[in-house]
This record gives C-alpha cells, structure tokens and sequence, in this order.
C-alpha cells in the first residue's frame, strides 16, 4: 500500500482546482459573458416583470462570476483528488500524472459533457422560472447517473482486461457505458424551453462557450494536479523536498 | 526541458504505482466529499429549486456562473 498522504493530496487537488478556476473563469469572462449580456438584453426586450436589481450587472459578471467559478473549481478539484487517490494504481499501470490526466477527462465526460448533451446549459431567458424544479432534479440526476455509470464501466474495464486484453476490455467497457447512457438518454425526458424567437446564434455561443469553460477546467485540472502529485509521489522529487527542508531548518536556525 | 524527460523515462521503466488503501482514503471522503458536494449545491442551486437560505442573494449573486457552468437558473 502507498503510504503517501491523502491530507497532502487533497490539499493539492484544491489548491489545482483553485489554479483550474481561474484559467476557466478567464475563459467565461471573455467567451461566455457577451453572450449572457446578449441575452439579458433579448430579456429585456420581451420582459415580463422583473423586480428590482439585487446585484447589479457589473458585479454579476465579475465578482459573482469569479466566486460561482472558483468555488466550483475548488470543490471539484477536493473531489477529483479523492478520485484520484483511489484510482492511483488501480485502474492499470499508469503514474501520477497520467493517472491525473485520465481522472480528469473522466471527470470532465460524466460530470459535465454527458449531461450536458441531454440537459445543456441555457443562458438567462431559456427556461420557464416555474419548471426551475423540474429542470433542476433532471440536471442533477443526469450528472449521478452519468457518474455512476462511468465508475461501473471503469469496474467492468478491470474485470475484463485478464480475458480480453486492456484494449479490447476498454473498448467493450466504453461501449457499455454509451449503450448505458443512450439508455438513460431515451427514457429521460426532454427539456426544450428556448422562446420561439430567441436568436439561435446567441443560445449556440453561449453553449460552446460553457463547454469551453469546462474544457479549460479539467484540462488545467489534470495538468496542475498532475505535476503536483507527480513531485508528492515521486520519492526522488520528495528527497530532494526533504534536503531542502533540512537545509532551510539548517538556515532558520 | 530535460528537467521533465528525466522522470519521465524512470517512470516508465519503474514498477505501477502502489495503490492507496481505501481505510487511509474513507475518512477523508465523507468529510471532504460531503463538503464539497455542500459548495457545489451553494453555487448550483441554492435560492433555485430549493431554498436554505431565504432572500435572493445567493442566487443573484452567483447567477452568471451558475449559467456558464451549465446549471438550471431561475
């Protein structure tokens, strides 16, 4: 068994996930937020009653923007280093960083894409405010139910790789988990609640660029979590770690 | 760059990596995972579908990342 420390590793997911949200939170400025202010705008136009401003539009789209992004990359980063710390040297010979990299692009499949294929995100004026229930359990239902089928294709990956080989048993997990999700796909049911005449434009950028700021997440993600548990794990990294600790006690003292 | 080939090459010739134990990994779980699935609700859907906390603060304020990171919004 690894004797390396979850504490540390946890840490570090973190500490990755706050480094991933501020590269995804500059993606979500410059890509997503001309297309929330486009919406706000048709909004604005076909208003129905909107009460008064709580926070204003500058805010929203800065300090809110920055809080709702980083406090979302800080606990998936928690998350996904807990995944790591049981995939690490149990889903095939991979090192830290590799490792890294597949608990990211897992991640980034079952936790945001398939779920958004079904349920994609919708800037503000998409979505009826009394479905907001409805719309929201089916979010959250897809994104376990995406999870949980990818944590069973990984399980049946493994079992299957001393009979068929790590490729053939991959590519018959991988199709188990898309038959599976077509599945939940065809039984689930469908949201389509963009006004008729919502500009088709602005609803597409708005969804490519969510689906940029997922990719900018999990791809800093796997990099930044990956070389630090890469130099966590590697027990040359860690001497060298302990040589210089011992020469800073030496200096400080 | 030779700095990153170097490791990259032990690593490859070195045995896999020894797994973690799942008892050193258990207690940390619950605690953080349950933490961190609370954060994620504050950011995802608080003041939404549900409310803990009354007023619409939360949601406003969290509101245009709640539509960029692809959550159900009002």
């Amino acid at each position: 068994m690894n004797p390396v420390s979850v504490r540390a590793l946890l840490v570090r997911g973190m500490l990755a996930g706050l480094g991933a949200g501020i590269l995804a939170l500059v993606v979500a400025y410059l890509l997503g937020e001309p297309h929330v202010d486009a919406a706000i705008a048709f909004e604005e136009t076909h208003s129905h009653d909107h009460g008064p401003e709580v926070v204003s539009r500058t805010l929203q789209s800065t300090a809110g923007l920055a809080t709702g992004v980083l406090v979302y990359g800080v606990a998936l980063g928690g998350i996904a280093a807990l995944a790591f710390c049981v995939a690490l040297g149990r889903i095939g010979r991979f090192g830290a960083r590799a490792t890294a990299a597949l608990v990211s692009a897992g991640a980034l499949v079952s936790v945001y894409m398939v779920p958004f294929l079904k349920y994609p995100a919708n800037p503000p004026s998409v979505g009826e405010p009394d479905t907001i229930g409805k719309r929201t359990t089916l979010y959250f239902l897809m994104i376990a139910l995406s999870v949980l089928l990818s944590v069973a294709a990984v399980v049946l990956g493994r079992r299957l790789a001393p009979r068929l080989g790590n490729w053939y048993a991959a590519v018959a997990a991988s199709a188990a988990f898309v038959v599976a999700v077509g599945l939940a796909y065809a039984f689930l049911p469908a949201i389509n609640e963009v006004p008729p005449d919502f500009p088709a434009v602005v609803l597409w950028r708005f969804r490519l660029a969510a689906l940029a700021v997922q990719c900018t997440l999990w791809a800093g993600f796997g990099l930044l979590f990956g070389y630090l548990a890469e130099r966590l794990l590697l027990p040359r990294a860690a001497s060298e770690r302990q040589t210089e600790a011992v020469a800073r006690t030496a200096a400080a003292s | 760059m030779a700095q990153s080939a170097a490791p990259a090459s032990i690593s490859s010739a070195a045995p896999a990596v020894a797994p973690i134990s799942l008892k050193a990994i258990a207690p940390w779980a619950v605690f953080f995972g349950i933490l961190m699935l609370i954060l994620l609700y504050f950011v995802g859907a608080e003041q939404g579908a549900t409310s803990l906390l009354s007023g619409e603060n939360v949601h406003e304020w969290v509101h245009d990342g709640r539509h960029l990171l692809g959550f159900p919004c009002h």
